[in-house]
């Protein structure tokens, strides 16, 4: 039975819209219709009774998940997103846990509770796991799971590099918190600044931290991209940039914010990770290598990293406000400003981080400025939060409480922000427990508790009922209480001088009672969270299962129907609006009756629709991937590639990056570019649409182009490095120094930029069915893209740079061993074209391999150009 | 089609792009790191106490090309969201209010990007030498 609208009336808004807004929806009535012609219509009559449950039958048949022990080779966004979010909240778990031992700890003067290392290893992981393995898995996580129902569409665009993200997060997770059991956890703090980590600590620590949150950087990267490609490529038709619902902005933000921020800090962890295991002086002065590299690339990172865990929680307020003041947002544009903005200004302030570092005071000032200027689109979206619900009338609630909790224990931490972005207040408050204070009151206030509300407010989607309002509610006061009994008074143990990550202070000196007070607040939080937690994981076999759409929202995630469908949506909507489910008429019965696009699987496929990025006008029926264990063994064996690593065991880790290799090209080769059986297809509504696409219009290249969007940021961290230590030196490079010259690199330079052209060469004349020139192309390319590597890596030999005498020849090592490894990569891309072509799995109709390869190669002579100049012509000119 | 007579048309869908949304924080990123390096490269090479003297003058006039191109982006966002009877909150799903959302947006972030660069910028009115 296909369920009618909920009591509010079909089609309508709730609420009276006032005057001035009727107004505003006067508009001319020409402007209500495309100039082409309108928008296709739903079927105006629902499809036979016997087509429509043959409909769902196949719909059913094609989506459902996979039962017994292949269950966990589910690829759909709802069973990996699920498992995701679980694997991150029970991370949060662990990262309290360890929380909470160190309040035991400094409940009282000179305690011997746990030993200064042991309380070292703690604090370290209770950052790390709580920014790496919760606040931004969570989010990823998430939207993993609830994007594809706000864009009604049936999945993402790539389900089997969401469910490798998984795995790799997952057991690089479990990698890293594992240790602390074998106390051979990383004990630098969350930041791991050098010379500590590099020079006095010569544990495994370091590296299970470099290695295994590398690891966890690259799938969350993997997500950013899935992300990036639903939210501009997979919307429904209708649904223009100016209709997608608040939510999908922020993480479009976010998920490019992740793209430009975590690479500087991958390129950092390269550096660090050689200088350990090679001793390649990256941050040792005493061979011209400087510290601070290593503090500019995380910061780089890390204050970003601030804003990517805060704008996802306030994108779950952008939907739960409206939801609950039950009317549209006021301001969109000006939440669109806010999230903007604020990913852009937040790649401003990292240096913030650095007062106390000697930088010059103009240095200082400048980040200052930009400290202050982010307070700006914080505020306003905060402002638009407060505008919708005066606007509306408020229905008390959970995730109401949670909201409001979060806002303003946030505007709190918001300000101690902008009293230690003042550069004065910093020095004096710098590193003590007043810093703590501030960022638990953002972090908490800007993330937890939405994130919190968020589960209330989602969790009948996912399972069909709702939490208790009454344990809600206790969790609620209990939690607030607690933060604030716990956090408040740490900004005065910080303004009288305590400073962080110390195991144990003595008495006497004004910091006992406000510690035990700190400590005592942790486990009334801690309970308030285990209250939480009870009530989402307490058995509700007997609870009814809540109405659909419970909170009478407006976006399209609320179609689900309660006892979900694997199917995501039963027909995919022409959407006209913000609010499809309060706007437009008749919404719900005619996406349930299939009358909308796609609404049957005759040929047994899973398939969504790819719209263009403005408009959102439908371009492709796109066949997307099944169950499969093949992500959870390319994570396994990527996985094993790191942690081998960690422990020196380098033939494992050799075979390991074998079978990983392998079992990713099978991967390819199976499951993706796949030569459809027919060219087009009826989608519904008189729209015939392709199902092979090709170049721009697919979303394999554009996932290509944004993924060397973030290769080039690292390579960009790696090529900061370099001058950096031209600016800290007086002479760099430095005297004496005989390499690289100028003939090897040009000459290996030269070689790889002839493999580029000949891969742009092979494009073309596969596209003109010219297949010797093809292959002469590819395998060409192959050959000359190994050569240039050799040239490459002899040129440093010949001229005598031995990496581990000087940090010059290091860097130019390194910039080097970047560009090889991609052409190595991109000989391997050579190869798989060749082969799709012997196989007859890349014709000249079907170009997608080679023309995602050429992109490929396009960012690679790149690479090539920039390693060249630097290394070869900085020389000359400096 | 009688709108025609009396409104030009909206901008078709290849006219438009997201990236316009981002000239304006570009430019003020693109600022940022001109002064920001600028200062960095002279306090490291001239030492610390030195005078900032030609570097102040610098970063007046990086600061006056980039609120000129913040300016003229302003200029062009709010022409796309005057465009023909112009009222938030630009929810209709027509072309033409996709096109007045999207100027809209570019006009507050320009206006966003110009504060913040005079901010980055008014910190070489205060400092005199690099201390």
């Amino acid at each position: 039975m296909s369920p009618e609208r909920p009591p509010e009336g079909p089609g309508r808004r709730p609420g009276e819209p006032d005057a001035e807004d009727r107004a505003l929806r006067e508009r001319p009535p020409e402007e209500r219709e495309e100039p082409g012609g309108r928008d296709p219509r739903p079927l105006p009559q629902a499809p036979p009774p016997e087509l429509r449950t043959a409909q769902e039958h196949r719909l059913i048949q094609a989506w459902k998940a996979p039962k017994g022990w292949r269950y966990w080779s589910a690829v759909n966004n709802t069973e990996v997103g699920l498992w995701y979010t679980c694997a991150a909240f029970l991370f949060f778990l662990f990262g309290g846990v360890l929380a909470l031992l160190m309040r035991v700890q400094l409940a009282v003067p000179n305690n011997d509770f746990l030993s200064a290392d042991l309380y070292n290893q703690i604090f370290t992981l209770h950052g790390s796991v709580m920014m790496f393995l919760f606040a931004v898995p969570v989010f990823e996580a998430f939207s993993i799971y609830v994007m594809p129902q706000m864009l009604g569409a049936r999945d993402l665009p790539f389900p089997r590099l969401s469910a490798y993200g998984f795995w790799a997060f997952v057991l690089g997770g479990t990698f890293v918190c594992g240790s602390i059991f074998f106390g051979a956890a990383p004990k630098g703090g969350w930041f791991m600044y050098p010379p500590l980590t590099t020079a006095y600590q010569p544990g495994i620590g370091a590296d299970i931290w470099l290695l295994g949150l590398s690891f966890i950087e690259v799938a969350a990267i993997a997500a950013a991209v899935e992300l990036i490609v639903g939210v501009l490529k997979c919307r429904p038709p209708g649904m223009r940039i100016n209709l997608i619902p608040l939510y999908t902005w922020y993480i479009l933000v976010v998920a490019v914010m992740i793209l430009f921020a975590f690479p500087p800090l991958i390129a950092g962890d390269i550096l660090l990770e050689l200088e350990r295991m090679l001793h390649w002086p990256f941050f040792d002065p005493a061979k011209g290598g400087d510290p601070m590299l290593w503090q500019h690339l995380f910061w780089i990172f890390g204050h970003p990293e601030v804003y990517i865990v805060f704008l996802p929680s306030i994108a779950l307020v952008a939907m739960i406000v409206p939801t609950f003041a039950q009317r549209p947002i006021v301001g969109y544009g000006w939440v669109v400003l806010a999230a903007v903005g604020t990913g852009f200004i937040s790649f401003g302030l990292w240096v913030h981080h650095m007062y106390t570092t000697g930088l010059p005071g103009i240095s200082l000032g400048l980040f200052s400025a930009a400290s202050e200027a982010v307070a700006i689109p914080t505020g306003v979206q905060i402002f638009c939060f407060l505008a919708t619900l005066l606007a509306g009338r408020v229905v008390r609630s959970v995730p109401m409480l949670f909201v409001f909790g979060g806002i303003a224990t946030f505007v709190i931490g918001g300000l101690t922000g902008v009293m230690v972005a003042l550069v004065p207040f910093d020095f004096q408050a710098h590193d003590t427990y007043f810093v703590v204070s501030h960022l638990h009151y953002v972090l908490i206030g800007g993330a937890l508790f939405p994130i919190v509300a968020g589960v209330y407010y989602f969790f009948p989607l996912v399972s069909g009922k709702r939490l208790s309002d009454r344990l809600g509610r206790i969790a609620f006061w209990v939690m607030l209480v607690g933060f604030n009994v716990t956090f408040f008074p740490m900004h005065l143990t910080g303004l009288r001088g305590l400073p962080r990550r110390v195991f144990t202070y003595p008495e006497g000196l004004g910091f006992d009672a406000l510690n035990l007070v700190s400590s005592v607040g942790a486990f009334v939080l801690a309970g308030g969270i285990a209250v939480f937690a009870w009530d989402v994981l307490r058995p509700k076999g007997r609870q009814p299962y809540a109405p659909r759409n419970p909170w009478n929202a407006g976006t399209l995630e609320w179609l689900a129907e309660v006892r979900g469908k694997p199917w995501g949506v039963r027909s995919i909507p022409e959407i006209d609006s913000r609010y499809p489910l309060w706007e437009q008429e008749n919404f719900v019965r005619d996406v349930d009756q299939g009358r909308f696009y796609l609404p049957d699987a005759a040929e047994g496929r899973r398939e969504t629709l790819v719209t263009s990025i403005i408009d959102a006008k439908p371009e492709q029926c796109l066949r997307v991937p099944g169950p499969s264990f093949l992500p959870f063994a390319a994570a396994l064996f990527t996985g094993g590639v790191f942690i081998f690593s960690t422990y020196h065991w380098w033939w494992l880790a050799v075979a390991s990056g074998v079978l990983a290799l392998a079992t990713i090209l099978v991967w390819l080769w199976t499951g993706t570019a796949v030569i459809p059986e027919k060219s087009a297809k009826d989608v519904g509504l008189g729209v015939t649409l392709p199902i092979y696409r090709s170049g721009p219009a697919s979303v394999g290249w554009w996932a290509m182009f944004i993924t060397m969007l973030g290769d080039l940021t690292a390579f960009a961290g790696l090529v900061f490095g370099y001058f950096f230590y031209w600016t800290v030196h007086e002479d760099f490079p430095p005297e004496g120094a005989t390499g690289p010259g100028v003939l090897w690199p040009c000459l290996g330079g030269g070689a790889l930029l002839a493999a580029w052209l000949l891969t742009v060469l092979a494009r073309s004349a596969n596209r003109s069915g010219r297949r010797g020139l093809f292959y002469t192309g590819v395998l060409g390319g192959a050959a000359l893209a190994a050569a240039g590597g050799v040239a490459l890596v002899v040129g440093l030999r010949i001229t005598g740079m031995d990496p581990a005498s000087h940090v010059y020849p290091a860097i130019v090592w390194v910039l080097v061993l970047w560009t090889v490894i991609h052409a190595g990569a991109g000989i391997v891309m050579h190869l798989y074209a060749a082969a799709r072509a012997v196989a007859r799995r890349l014709t000249p109709e079907h170009d997608t391999d080679i023309a995602n390869v050429t992109l490929y190669w396009h960012f690679v002579a790149l690479t090539v150009v920039v390693t060249v100049a630097v290394i070869a012509g900085f020389p000359l000119v400096s | 089609m009688a709108s025609q007579d009396r409104t030009e048309r909206p901008r078709a869908e290849h006219q438009e792009s997201l990236w316009v949304l981002a000239i304006s924080p570009l430019v003020w990123a693109a600022h940022f790191m001109a002064c920001y390096l600028t200062a960095a490269i002279w306090c490291a090479k001239q030492g610390r106490g030195a005078e900032l003297g030609s570097v102040r003058l610098t970063i007046a006039a990086y600061t006056a090309v980039a609120m000129v191109a913040i300016a003229a982006t302003a200029w062009m966002g709010w022409r796309r969201h005057r465009f023909g009877s112009a009222a938030t909150p630009h929810d209709l799903d027509t072309p033409a209010d996709r096109q007045r959302f999207l100027g809209f947006a570019t006009l507050l972030l320009s206006a966003l990007s110009g504060v913040a660069t005079l901010y980055v910028a008014l910190t070489a009115v205060f400092f005199e030498t690099c201390r």
